[in-house]
């Protein structure tokens, strides 16, 4: 640990501050790719798994239940050779957007099935009473009171999202992770251990930290918003009832 | 205007209705009275579909009612009460009252808020425009469902209970916008145990038991004799 205090390797770390930033800047794009898929990816098997059709809640099970029982490394090979030696070889960041949005989408799936079965029954048989087909059903009436209770998991996933792409290492990724590990163990640029994964971690979370605080906000803001327009002597009324 | 043809409901083995034949004519109001489990509730849901039934037909101004075109069906032709509101938590009032105007009538916003006051007016409610359901008393919320399913401006509207889940001091004003309602030459079926409100308002009664229907008439007859031995029960179980 004594490279902790070394100037000389904290020099080292901000010589190669580019290395840094691109492997920033990789996490950040796969990252972002692949939660376009993944809430893709939940949207469409949240939505089947609450279809109340059979066949459609079967498929979506199979899904949630084959990508959140095999580890995610697993995925990432697999994705990654399977292609490669199909002769389609696929780019490292692309291997690693399918393969985090997948993994990421059973999970965004089951949190979006949570948000949808949270609402009572009534609220369907309302929808349905009034002649609303299903999607208007879901975009009108259902998932807007689905989204507060849809939103906090959904941030975590996200933040396990950014997380995850250092999983990319298997696979010889640029990735913060990989490129940090790369710096760590490289030849001309080895030895500044604590100083690199410290850089590393507060790049994490830099980006992680304030995702989940906007998550906390979003959430308050929307349960808030709901009791905003309430008259003032309504509230009175209520209060002195209770 | 409604008319159920040997409607026959199963759930998993059990069978709730058995045979039910009903016709409710236009602008009439039917009332449903009954022992809990009897299967009021699920006559009444047939009606919409909000239930199919397992066999039998179900046929709306003539129409059969089915799975393919029951949402067109049913917003043209219906809408329903329940008995726990079920208002959309989400919205104001008055976006609750414009929401299906706007997006399943075709209505501009100030036409839907025009027919939204308007019927905000009808359940004396005018001043919870801007407020969010959950902060009325149930009774409140039960007018503004009411509401709600008048701005459809459909024919017919289905009532389950809609006294049922409300502080007893409330009741009364739910009732009298519904015993309002019914001057009107709206199709009204409504479940309940409400023997004043049945008596006053209805045009018929049914009597539900064990899924089937086993007595009907005018409310009349009805109350002053009638003929199954199980209605007399009922009725004085609950007239004391
Ligand atoms: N969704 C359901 N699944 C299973 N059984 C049900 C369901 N809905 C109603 N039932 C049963 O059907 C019977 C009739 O219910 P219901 O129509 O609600 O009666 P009522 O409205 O007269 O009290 C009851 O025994 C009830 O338990
Ligand atoms: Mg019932």
């Amino acid at each position: 640990m004594t490279e902790m205090f070394s100037a000389a390797a904290w020099r080292k770390v901000w010589t190669y501050r580019l290395t840094f930033l691109l492997g920033l800047w990789n996490t950040v794009r796969t990252a972002f790719l692949g939660l376009l898929l993944s809430v893709a990816l939940g949207v469409i098997f949240g939505l089947m798994a609450t279809s109340g059709k059979k066949s459609l809640k079967r498929i979506s099970r199979v899904y949630v239940e084959l990508i959140q029982n095999t580890p995610l490394l697993l995925q990432m090979c697999f994705v990654y050779y399977a292609f490669a030696f199909s002769g389609h070889s696929l780019s490292i960041i692309f291997t690693g957007v399918l393969a985090l949005g997948v993994y990421h989408g059973a999970y965004m799936a089951e949190v979006i099935r949570a948000g949808i079965e949270a609402i009572p029954k009534g609220q369907f048989e309302a929808a349905h009473s009034q002649g609303f087909g299903y999607v208007s059903t879901m975009s009108e009436i259902i998932l807007p009171q689905s989204i507060k209770i849809i939103l906090p998991p959904m941030v975590n996933q996200v933040v396990n999202l950014i997380k995850n792409t250092s999983c990319l290492y298997i696979i010889g990724g640029a990735d913060l992770i990989s490129l940090t590990y790369s710096f760590v163990t490289g030849a001309t640029t080895g030895g500044a251990y604590a100083p690199a994964y410290l850089v590393s971690g507060l790049l994490f979370f830099i980006i992680c930290f304030p995702l989940s605080t906007l998550a906390t906000v979003w959430e308050t803001a929307l349960k808030k918003r709901e009791r905003a327009a309430v008259p003032k002597d309504d509230t009175e009324r209520m209060v002195e009832e209770a | 205007m409604i008319r159920l043809e040997n409607v026959n409901k199963y759930f998993g083995d059990l069978h709730v209705l058995k045979d039910v034949n009903l016709e409710v004519g236009e602008g009439e109001k039917l009332v449903i009275i009954g022992p809990s489990g009897s299967g009021k509730s699920t006559t009444v849901r047939c009606m919409n579909f909000l239930e199919e039934p397992s066999s039998g037909h179900v046929f709306i101004d003539g129409r059969e009612l089915t799975a393919k075109n029951k949402t067109k069906m049913i917003r043209e032709n219906m809408s329903m009460v329940f008995q726990q509101f079920n208002l959309y938590p989400h919205m104001t009032v008055l976006r609750n009252l414009t929401l299906a105007p706007m997006k399943l009538h075709h209505k501009t916003k100030a036409e839907a808020e025009e027919l939204a006051y308007h019927y905000l007016d009808v359940v004396g409610l005018r001043d919870k425009a801007h407020v969010y359901p959950t902060t009325l008393s149930g009774g409140q919320q039960q007018r503004i469902a009411i509401a709600r399913a008048l701005c459809a401006q459909t024919k017919i509207i289905l009532f389950d209970e809609p006294t049922s889940a409300l502080d007893p001091e409330t009741i009364q004003e739910v009732l009298d916008v519904m015993i309002r309602l019914a001057k009107e030459n709206i199709t009204m079926v409504v479940v309940t145990h409400e023997m004043g409100f049945a008596r006053q308002v209805a045009d018929r009664i049914v009597f539900m038991a064990d899924g089937q229907i086993i007595e009907e008439g005018e409310p009349e007859h009805f109350f002053q004799n009638p003929e199954n031995e199980r209605v007399k029960q009922f009725l004085g179980k609950i007239i004391r």
